[in-house]
């Protein structure tokens, strides 16, 4: 990807720098956030960066709620926008994650997950938030969720996350874990072109001829920003293509139906994995976030003791990966899914396994990595 | 009558459902008329109009009116409103909040809102009470009075949503009814006009939750009680007993710019010390 005769710019940033470069690279000019441990720095850098662009705006508010809204309002004044947050403000969070998914507004959550349930182990890494991100917020709703193992990773999957809010028009959020954000790391910074940017659609009709939620054949339909003379209506309520409150059972079954299917139809597109040495693997390692790491040297490890094992690195989390699983689960005859969770990934496995080869699991949730040998040991 | 028909096909949404969702004697859709009637005052344009609107009663008024329309979460109208007025400062954007949802469940973002002075004009429609939820009381439901959710009568006191919002910090503070419907379109259409952060309360009765288990025996007598109790602000400081009475008109103005302009005002000064923009 790179010209030969272009010095590139490196830096030795942190994950969680990584994610504002990323965010900056991909359109983000607006955000909105409240401090918590361990996700602190991407604030403090969005508010030493943002005010320096023509357009930027930061904004420290009152809580993670008001954050969320703050970014739902900018969104859908045209802004791609985003916020930051760990544990106890995701969960604040999931009430506006909602609407923003009912409301088709694009835009980006980051979240860096610590240690425990509630103040939890708020400086230890964990994963236990991968259930609620996809499922955290009332009803049924679709969204995206996306991870990364490294800092490279944290700015690629910014950008993604940000491809993905704009192309689907729904929020997306991404996991990361207290390692994965306080790991420093040396990076090339982007140049203008190196990732392919995606801005939402926008109605190229007249006003008049506008409906907010219309039925297309890609299911996403366009977004003009607010103030733009396309007068419409936004509502959390269940709503017709005109965007009015309808409980009309068969405008309900089709607005629920839409948005399902404007993400289910891409999944090739959506789904996104890392293979290490999987293609003869007969024993595969799931992994995702800092342990994927671990995962990665207890891999080489054993097939240097004449294993033929491989690694699966889940880039995207939900929609879970099932085609790239599902191939692998035939052709493995043990699958490992090492997590620092009671088992909220090797759930999804075991629900795509349905009895195809053996899932093993690996648990930790003592605030510590799961080391190369503990993976290494039930590989081996 | 042909000018309200006119206002009427220039600002409601001709392929909205009506009539309006709400009760026979609700205050709402007057104080949906001052709204109309001060966007029109000031010329302003249908599509630099922003309205977020709360859930609640209240909250439907978003639906019917022919702007940008939001209809937010419960209480936090006002967090959508800043982030949409800091990334397009050249809306003007309203809020529509009940009591409950402006001062119960969004009552932290509401102080926050004006301490930070964002340009936004707070419209609050305090009728004492949670109406579409079936009346039970609010941060603004007086001391003794009755709902299903204080059945005994009230214990706890009431919010003073004049006083709260100029401790806080708000740009302009008013109260209006919907009885004193001139004053309520010239105090809505002025603070729209002010920078910086406005509130405007305007008093509604709630006849179907609030009043009929307060003692009025009808909507008409909930009117004649705003007429007498309500009290142009300077009269109301020289009443010798003002114990029932609640004064009414602007209680501040401090005329300061909003967040936004004072947020410009940064990133230019940052580019001016880079040097020209670069």
């Amino acid at each position: 990807m790179t010209t030969p005769h272009k010095k590139r710019r490196a830096a030795f940033l942190l994950g969680n720098e990584a994610v504002v470069e990323g965010a900056l690279a991909a359109g983000c000019t607006f955000y909105a956030g409240y401090p918590i441990t361990p996700s602190t720095e991407i604030m403090e850098s969005m508010a030493r960066r943002l005010p320096r662009m023509p357009e930027g705006v930061f904004l420290q508010m009152e809580d993670e709620i008001a954050s969320m809204g703050a970014v739902i309002g900018a969104s859908l004044a045209g802004r791609k926008a985003m916020t930051a947050t760990s544990g106890p403000g995701f969960s604040l969070l999931q009430e506006q994650i909602g609407y923003a998914a009912m409301t088709e507004t694009p835009l980006v959550v980051v979240t860096v997950m610590r240690g425990g349930a509630s103040t939890g182990l708020p400086t230890n890494p964990g994963q236990g938030d991968v259930q609620q991100a996809r499922w955290g917020a009332h009803g049924d709703h679709p969204i995206l969720v996306l991870s990364a193992c490294d800092v490279p990773e944290c700015l690629e999957m910014t950008v993604v996350a940000f491809n993905f809010a704009e192309k689907y028009r729904s929020p997306v959020i991404l996991l990361l874990d207290e390692v994965t954000a306080h790991t420093r790391e040396k990076i090339e910074l982007p140049e203008p072109g190196d990732f392919e940017i995606f801005s939402r659609m926008t109605p190229a009709m007249p006003p008049e001829w506008y409906k907010p939620y219309e039925e297309s054949l890609r299911g996403v339909p366009p977004m003009p920003p607010l103030g733009a003379g396309y007068r419409f209506h936004v509502t959390g309520l269940t709503h017709d293509p005109c965007g009015f409150p309808t409980s009309k059972p068969e405008e309900v079954r089709a607005m629920v139906e839409r948005q399902f299917r404007k993400i289910d139809r891409f999944f090739h597109d959506i789904q996104l994995v890392t293979l290490v040495e999987a293609d003869d693997a007969d024993v595969l390692v799931i992994a995702y976030g800092c342990v994927a790491r671990s995962a990665r040297l207890a891999v080489q490890q054993a097939r240097e003791a004449g294993v033929h094992a491989g690694l699966l690195i889940l880039k995207t989390l939900f929609p879970f990966p099932r085609m790239h699983v599902e191939k692998r689960l035939r052709a493995c005859r043990l699958v490992v899914v090492p997590e620092l969770n009671m088992g909220q990934i090797s759930r999804e496995v075991k629900r795509v396994n349905e009895g195809l080869t053996t899932v093993r699991t690996i648990n930790r949730i003592d605030g510590q990595m799961i080391t190369p040998s503990q993976i290494l040991k039930e590989i081996t | 009558m042909a000018e309200v028909t006119q206002l009427i096909h220039q600002y409601l949404r001709h392929n909205k459902k009506f009539p309006l969702v709400f009760c026979p004697g609700c205050g709402h859709g007057i104080v949906l008329g001052a709204l109309v009637r001060s966007v029109h005052a000031l010329m302003l344009s249908k599509d630099e109009v922003v309205l977020v609107a709360g859930i609640g009663c209240s909250g439907r008024i978003a639906a019917y009116v022919d702007f940008n329309t939001v209809h937010a979460t419960h209480g936090r109208a006002l967090t959508l409103a800043t982030g949409i007025k800091m990334a397009n400062p050249a809306l003007t954007v309203i809020t529509v909040m009940g009591d409950g949802d402006a001062l119960s469940i969004g009552g932290n973002h509401l102080i926050h809102a004006a301490r930070r002075n964002i340009g936004v004009t707070a419209l609050i429609l305090n009728n004492f009470i949670y109406g579409m939820t079936g009346g039970q009381c609010s941060p603004t439901t007086p001391p003794g009075a009755y709902s299903h959710t204080c059945p005994r009568g009230q214990l706890e006191s009431a919010f003073d949503i004049v006083e709260l919002t100029k401790a806080a910090g708000a740009n302009s503070v008013s109260r209006g009814t919907v009885f004193h419907v001139k004053a309520l379109d010239r105090l809505l259409t002025t603070a729209l006009a002010r920078p910086g952060f406005n509130v405007v309360e305007a008093l509604t009765p709630c006849f179907t939750q609030y009043g009929r288990g307060n003692g009025f025996k009808n909507v008409v007598e909930m009117f004649h009680w705003l007429k007498e109790a309500a009290v142009p602000r300077d009269a109301y400081a020289a009443l010798e007993d003002p114990s029932g009475r609640i004064p009414i008109g602007t209680f501040v103005d401090r005329g300061l710019p909003g967040l936004e302009t004072r947020y410009a005002a940064m990133r230019q000064e940052l580019r001016e010390q880079r040097g020209g923009g670069a």
